[in-house]
């Protein structure tokens, strides 16, 4: 049950590192979009694995059911022409603040930390399955009633912000032009490109 | 699970993640691009949060608590920024992060 569970583990870490690797080097911004759909996957597996089935569900709805189909409209509202370079000129410099930072953290978490766990006592150390969900919708109601009132707040703030940021006055919009318009205009520029 | 995967493995998982998210936040030239990458890095931040309870503190539910408060600023904090991304497109016609240098002294 062990070594199934740990094999389990290894394959999923595999999943979100290696989608994750490809959302910072691949050059499509669409298969990049959709690589961080299989790592947002990949840690609600995760979430499910470290029995935190709620926020497994939440990650699944809000992360893969709306942050990312967010993202693909906007990838699609922003017909982007890259250019040949996708990484900055300074690229190899944040490589190895990545690379340093993983360093840092990863030494002390082998050598000298003691994490102060507490000793598994059999079935009283192991929660049952959704036994959480009960106290997180008590705590959202007494405990932290002022932290859930704040952030239906900023949700409310940042709707009507996105809004009134992405919003574009009727006189100065543009019409989007057809699939076939762009390919004639593409054609036209290297007709003329050419004749230079 | 607590007995078959130590803490140490988990918390690897997570600062992987995160450095792979700073270094696509930091280095890719598509604002959209790093836009996934501090999506990335949310994400390694509430791995560590759901992990922490689970391992240190099974009967406290304020791990959890705090994680989806994260992912609720993770959902406002997107819709924002692609608003301000949408909003660049429209007055500068790209979206690649070194073009967008008109406070360059």
């Amino acid at each position: 049950m062990d070594l199934l569970i740990q094999i389990i583990f290894g394959l999923l870490s595999a999943l979100v590192i290696g989608a994750a690797m490809m959302v910072v080097t691949v050059r499509n911004v669409i298969h990049a979009a959709l690589w961080l759909i299989a790592s947002f996957f990949g840690v609600a597996a995760l979430y499910l694995l470290l029995e935190a089935e709620f926020i497994a569900v939440v990650q699944v709805l809000v992360y893969v059911g709306a942050i990312s189909i967010l993202i693909l409209f906007a990838i699609m509202l922003t017909r982007s022409n890259e250019g040949d370079r996708l990484l900055t000129k300074y690229w190899w410099a944040s490589a190895l603040i990545a690379l340093g930072l993983f360093g840092v953290a990863f030494l002390p978490t082998f050598t000298g930390t003691t994490w102060n766990m507490p000793q598994p006592t059999g079935p009283a150390g192991t929660p049952e399955v959704l036994s959480g969900v009960e106290e997180l919708g008590r705590g959202f109601v007494s405990e932290f009633v002022l932290h859930f009132e704040i952030a239906g707040v900023l949700l409310t703030v940042a709707l009507i912000g996105a809004i009134v940021i992405a919003f574009e006055e009727r006189s100065r919009r543009r019409r989007v032009l057809t699939l076939a318009e762009e390919l004639e205009l593409r054609k036209r520029r290297q007709a003329a490109e050419s004749v230079d | 699970m607590t007995r078959a995967i130590p803490l140490e493995a988990v918390l690897v998982v997570a600062a992987a993640l995160f450095c792979i998210g700073l270094f696509g936040a930091l280095s890719r030239r598509n604002l959209i691009g790093v836009l996934m990458g501090i999506e990335l890095m949310l994400n390694s931040a509430n791995i560590n949060l759901v992990a922490f309870w689970r391992y240190l503190e099974p009967r406290f539910i304020t791990g959890p608590t705090f994680a989806i408060f994260v992912i609720t600023v993770a959902a406002a904090e997107a819709a924002v920024g692609l608003a301000m991304i949408i909003a660049i497109y429209r007055s500068w016609n790209t979206v690649n992060a070194d073009s967008v240098d008109s406070l360059k002294g």
